[in-house]
């Protein structure tokens, strides 16, 4: 066979275009998971249920977590917003408590609390409780704010009205309303990666450990061992909020 | 977006104690002050306008049909604080045509429409029938049409039709009772029902808005019943106006009690918020709510109300009485609705610090567009009485 140069351009422009079409339905794969597809073939939603363990004990309040999550969601850069951040707690002798969180911990805490008599003092990473019962799900005048069959509040950013009534319903601080979109923002516990079998941001920059997650239904999984072997607390219990944030080592101070 | 983040880091620099760092933005403005405000007017008005319908107090007969236009105007704007306040005001209809039904701030649409038009336009229309099919008759030019479409094109004004319409008026009043009481009791648990917040999450909430709304309602009518008649230089209804006063007191009473009987419970139980309630009150909230809602908006206007009751004063000096004493409620109205809805953001949900509110002149949240709100409703009003002359029955026109 042969062909002229017209005619070479012509099927190979072909090849391209299908080519670059293949490539959009493959960046569309997210829109399919939006759509109610699962994004990985093989994420079966029904036997996962994500539950995520941190161990106050071995945060080291370095802040890569914060900064991690802040690259990985496009979360605005400003020190108003945050899904994830971390707190520093200091005990003084005569009981005083202080407690502070500049910037969310993104920038870590170099400054040392200048008061000497320090009996007692540790970090504490917060995200999104993705509670069992989640207040700001029940609020939500839309249902913009949803909780998936594999436990994950999300956030349908195309259909959230901006009226905040979420942010004031969730009792952890978890939420903000984001500064462009004008939608109710929040720790999706990276659902774009766990669903592909890719750890959280968060997870897996921590350099100590502190944070792990996994399948409450796995009887094998990490979460859950983490739950058998340790005495765990969730933040607020007495809301009856059920949160899936399951820390070890908490002291009394800790809203 | 600049100015958002501009203004966050004046809030920033302005934190007490500790508080998560997603709260340094305070979420729900002035606007949404103005909802449970304009709201309350519309339910107290109407319930004003029941006495004399459906409780039959036939005193308060000159205001009636002020009443229920001044119901309506209000209402016709409560709505907007609220759209102006979303993120997304284009998506504003999804709570009416998907809403998720166990939130309580889906239903409002429908309580909203519920209100406006099975209730006040309903009840108003037949109220104003008569007038109206005599205007359509009378008037020429366009205005003669507006009237006629108004009538609905029906002009049988027999008196077997108008003893209908009175019938179904009253019935209509009987279920706008309930209805006026549903409206802002309802608002009342938007903000009662957020257990997340201490400040707000009561049980009590929706019933101390309910009494509320109709000591802010009663004042309004009031007001603008003793504007409106020296507007026309008629004779003001000493009766009308005593009877208004005393049924202001009356609620009054019974709102300050609810209210006290929720601040000692908090006080009593002292749970784990209680220190940055206490420190709530006491700092932040000093002005607004011991100063201007306590003080100058409940107890002088109590006083005041309660003076004309136990001993005799002349009309001359019962008029400004009145007149100070309806001005004051308003403001401590206000100024509960401003304690409720910014004083519940101010403290952190960590309850170990504070954010701040500064309210701006100018921009979408800011005090102009708060005034254009309170005073539009006015203008409506205005618009409303100019087409539906409230005053004929009474002074026979």
């Amino acid at each position: 066979m042969k062909y002229n140069r017209k005619e070479f351009l012509k099927i190979a422009g072909k090849f391209v275009l299908i080519g670059g079409f293949a490539k959009i339905l493959k960046a569309n794969k997210l829109f399919a998971a939006v759509a109610g597809k699962p994004v990985n073939k093989e994420y079966d939603i029904k036997s996962n249920l994500w539950g995520y363990g941190i161990d106050i004990s071995k945060c080291i309040g370095c802040g890569r977590c914060v900064d991690a999550c802040k690259k990985e969601n496009n979360v605005p850069k400003e020190p108003f917003f945050f899904r994830t951040w971390v707190e520093r707690y200091g005990i003084l002798e005569n009981g005083e408590v202080k407690v502070d969180s500049p910037n969310g911990g993104l920038n870590g805490f170099t400054d040392k609390y200048k008061d000497e008599k320090l009996v007692k003092k540790y970090f504490v990473p917060k995200i999104c409780n993705h509670c069992e019962h989640p207040p700001c799900v029940q609020v939500c005048p839309v249902g913009a704010t949803y909780t998936t069959p594999d436990g994950v509040t999300l956030v349908d950013r195309k259909y959230c009205i901006g009226c905040r009534y979420c942010i004031q319903a969730c009792p952890y601080g978890a939420r903000y309303l984001h500064p462009k979109l004008h939608v109710a923002d929040k720790c999706s516990l990276c659902y774009h990666r766990i669903t592909k079998g890719l750890l959280p941001a968060c997870v897996e920059v921590c350099p100590v450990k502190a944070r792990i997650v996994g399948n409450l239904k796995d009887p094998n999984s990490e979460i859950k061992k983490f739950l058998n072997a340790n005495d765990i607390q969730v933040l607020k219990p007495h809301l009856g909020t059920k949160p899936k944030i399951y820390y070890k080592g908490m002291d009394k101070e800790i809203f | 977006m600049d100015e958002i983040i501009r203004v966050l880091f004046e809030y920033l620099g302005k934190v007490q104690g500790f508080i998560y760092p997603n709260e340094i933005e305070l979420h729900w403005s002035i606007l949404i002050v103005l909802y449970p405000f304009i709201t309350g007017l519309v339910a107290g008005a109407f319930i004003l306008a029941s006495l004399e319908r459906v409780f039959n107090v036939k005193e308060v007969k000159p205001t009636y049909r002020l009443a229920l236009l001044t119901a309506l105007a209000f209402l016709l704007i409560a709505p907007m604080p609220l759209n102006i306040h979303l993120g997304h005001p284009e998506r504003a209809l999804e709570i009416l045509f998907t809403p998720h039904l166990s939130s309580a701030m889906a239903i409002f649409g429908f309580v909203y429409i519920w209100y406006l038009m099975v209730v006040l336009v309903v009840e108003i229309w037949l109220d104003y029938r008569k007038d109206i099919v005599i205007l359509a008759q009378s008037e020429k030019g366009i205005k003669k049409y507006i009237y006629q479409a108004m009538a609905l094109w029906s002009y049988n004004i027999s008196p077997e039709a108008l003893e209908l319409d009175d019938k179904i008026g009253k019935f209509v009043t009987i279920i706008g009772v309930p209805s006026a009481f549903l409206l802002h009791g309802y608002v009342g648990f938007i903000f009662g029902s957020i257990k997340a917040n201490p400040w707000w999450s009561s049980p009590l909430m929706p019933v101390i808005f309910i009494f509320s709304a109709m000591v802010s309602g009663i004042a309004l009518v009031m007001l603008i019943y003793m504007i409106v008649s020296w507007l026309r230089k008629v004779v003001i209804d000493m009766n009308c106006l005593d009877t208004i006063g005393r049924y202001l007191l009356y609620a009054f009473i019974i709102d300050f009690s609810l209210e006290t009987l929720d601040l000692i419970h908090r006080f009593y139980e002292s749970n784990e918020a209680f220190g940055a309630l206490a420190m709530l009150m006491s700092g932040k909230l000093h002005i607004s709510l011991l100063i201007v809602q306590i003080a100058l908006g409940t107890l002088v206007p109590i006083t005041l109300l309660s003076i004309i009751q136990l001993i005799k004063v002349k009309p001359e000096i019962r008029k400004p009485m009145y007149f100070s004493a309806g001005m004051l409620t308003l403001i401590g109205i206000f100024a509960m609705r401003w304690n409720v809805v910014i004083g519940g953001q101010l403290f952190s949900k960590s309850f170990r610090g504070f954010t701040t509110y500064k309210l701006e002149l100018i921009g979408k949240e800011g005090l102009m567009t708060a005034a254009a709100l309170i005073i539009l409703p006015v203008i409506i009003l205005a618009v409303l009485i100019y087409l539906f002359p409230p005053f004929a029955k009474e002074t026979g026109e």
